[in-house]
């Protein structure tokens, strides 16, 4: 399989902490590859390098061989590197289904100028933006929820609208920022399907997660952290055996890692 | 609202403000009325502007520089170089939003309280160098401004010069409604656009925003932009009207009303400046009666306002709508 994403030699320094500590890995097209480590492992640091919200102090993240990290954000999400959010992040006062429409932006040819006027190229981008919205919405099970102000979905919900937003962008890799902090049992496993779903769309994706059970069961590969350096790459299966990242699950409790 | 019923709106706004209103004034003689009005008028545009930066997410407190910056710009122009009061107008414009773009740049990276302060300091400064600035003659300010000229495209006259008219109040007045129904045209596209959308977007949630591949630098300064550009063009009128413009003209009592009017009238509505800036300065007016205890009354009645109705005057009719 082609290598999508590579990540080498990523550092970032906060002053005197070094919160990724030389990080290598590449993602291959349509993977599932999940990052783990125990609290503070700079997981998210790493999330946010290379989403771009963050300068690596040294080292690059490429996407299909192209440079992305040091872009701004919103030319790394052009590029096709699109992030969710830990927190339920999305637009609060927006109908669920405005929520989608206007992550569309990217794919949308018109100008703002076109947009005021209401060019020929406005209407139609206006329109096939509804459209694939209203597909990604009942994709992801929204369809009811299409016109409820988002602010009042219930948590499970809130985390598929946050996926909906980034699907809608058309990423080649989506980021997901611990999609299943939080669930119960049962919406973890609805979420492990959606998941699963998505990458059958075609989509590689690229998950920090700390729910074991979950990260075994969905994965291809995964990537350990710990104290910002890298201790692990392999399958589930490999993972679970290595005993550095043993070591590092509390030196023992073979329940952290789903063993 | 149908179509139908926003078209029947439209045109019983257009046929009150172009033709009820000065039937109303010539028939009952007050004919200072026009001036009071024309005043709304033109805060309403400036405050359109203020609107507008609230749209993206920032509290906009320096709306007065620019309408300083938009008289001085068309008073100098006018006077120095001899310019007609026409093309002064754009000019007066597009000058505020070039410095707005400049001043942008660096302070809209700010968010809440902090970007309030520095846009409340930024009234301060402009009132400062006009008057430490040569070109503005400081504190004497800019007097004698001639009235505007007629503005004739192909040798056809358009609009008369106004110091030939018998009533200039009534053509001042009809000059800055007709451009506060431009102004609001445009506001309402702009909001009823993908851009109101956008400007949505940036509102609630900015990193979310720039995540999707919104460029959230680049649209924060074209409303700002838009903002000053209103902002300038009814500060050059102001300066046309009472053919005098100094340092003192707008203040930072003025910036800070044009964000109350924004207040007043709702955030959430692209009419509520018009709606605010219409009830704060007749308002005022009425309580003139009051004496020294104008500003007491004044200010109680706007802090019982935001605490009942914190979505503005036109949250009323969301309001009334749910209970019919």
């Amino acid at each position: 399989m082609a290598e999508l994403l590579e990540v080498s030699g990523l550092t970032k320094r906060f002053g005197g902490l070094v919160a990724v500590n030389d990080v290598s890995f590449s993602v291959r097209e349509k993977e599932i590859l999940s990052v783990i480590g125990p609290n503070g492992a700079g997981k998210s640091t790493l999330f946010k390098l290379i989403a771009s919200f963050l300068r690596p102090t040294s080292g690059e993240v490429r996407l299909k061989g192209e440079r992305i990290s040091g872009l701004a954000p919103h030319i790394a999400a052009r590029k096709g590197v699109v992030r969710t959010f830990q927190e339920t992040t999305i637009f609060k006062s927006m109908s669920v289904r405005d929520n989608v429409i206007i992550a569309h932006h990217l794919r949308s040819r018109a100008n703002l100028l076109g947009f005021f006027l209401g060019t020929a190229t406005a209407r139609s981008d206006e329109a096939a933006f509804g459209a694939s919205a209203d597909e990604i919405l009942a994709l992801l099970g929204l369809s009811s929820l299409a016109d409820e102000i988002a602010r009042n979905l219930p948590h499970g919900h809130l985390r598929a609208l946050g996926i909906a937003i980034g699907l809608a962008t058309n990423p080649s890799i989506l980021l997901l920022d611990e999609p299943f902090a939080g669930m119960n049992h049962e919406e973890t496993m609805r979420m492990v399907d959606m998941v699963r779903r998505l990458r059958e769309r075609g989509l590689t994706i690229l998950l920090v997660e700390h729910d074991m059970p979950a990260v075994m069961k969905i994965s291809d590969r995964l990537v350990v952290l710990n104290f910002g350096q890298k201790i692990g790459e392999g399958t589930p299966a490999e993972i679970q055996a290595n005993e550095k990242v043993i070591e590092a699950y509390l030196g023992s409790e073979d329940e952290a890692i789903g063993l | 609202m149908t179509r139908n019923l926003k078209i029947a709106a439209v045109a019983a706004f257009l046929a009150i403000v172009f033709v009820a209103v000065p039937v109303a004034i010539s028939w009952s003689g007050r004919f200072d009325l026009y001036y009071t009005l024309t005043s709304v008028a033109l805060l309403s545009i400036a405050s359109a502007g203020v609107w507008l930066t609230f749209y993206i997410g920032r509290i906009n407190i320096g709306q007065g520089a620019y309408a300083l910056m938009g008289g001085y710009v068309s008073a100098i122009l006018v006077m120095n170089h001899g310019w007609s009061f026409w093309p002064t107008l754009p000019a007066a414009g597009l000058f505020c939003a070039a410095a707005s773009v400049l001043i942008g740049l660096p302070i809209l990276r700010l968010r809440g309280v902090y970007f309030a302060m520095v846009t409340l300091v930024l009234t301060e400064v402009v009132r400062l160098l006009a008057l430490a600035l040569p070109i503005t003659n400081g504190a004497k300010g800019i007097v004698s401004i001639p009235l505007p000229g007629a503005l004739s495209i192909f040798g056809l006259t358009i609009i008369p010069d106004f110091a030939t008219l018998q009533n200039s109040r009534l053509a001042f007045y009809l000059l800055a409604v007709a451009l506060m129904v431009v102004c609001f045209a445009v506001m309402y596209r702009l909001v009823n656009s993908r851009i109101g959308k956008l400007c949505q977007s940036l509102q609630q949630n900015e990193e979310l925003a720039s995540s999707i591949g919104v460029n959230i630098a680049y649209l924060r300064i074209v409303a700002y932009a838009v903002s000053s550009f209103f902002g300038g063009v009814a500060g050059a009128i102001f300066a046309a009207i009472s053919q005098s413009i100094y340092p003192s003209s707008f203040t930072v009592t003025d910036s800070v009303n044009f964000m109350l009017n924004c207040f007043l009238g709702g955030l959430g509505y692209v009419f509520g400046p018009m709606l605010g800036t219409l009830v704060l300065y007749f308002g005022w007016d009425l309580l003139f009666q009051t004496g020294q205890f104008q500003l007491l009354i004044y200010s109680g009645l706007m802090i019982v306002l935001m605490l009942v109705l914190p979505n503005g005057l036109l949250s009323l009719s969301e309001a009334i709508r749910k209970k019919g």
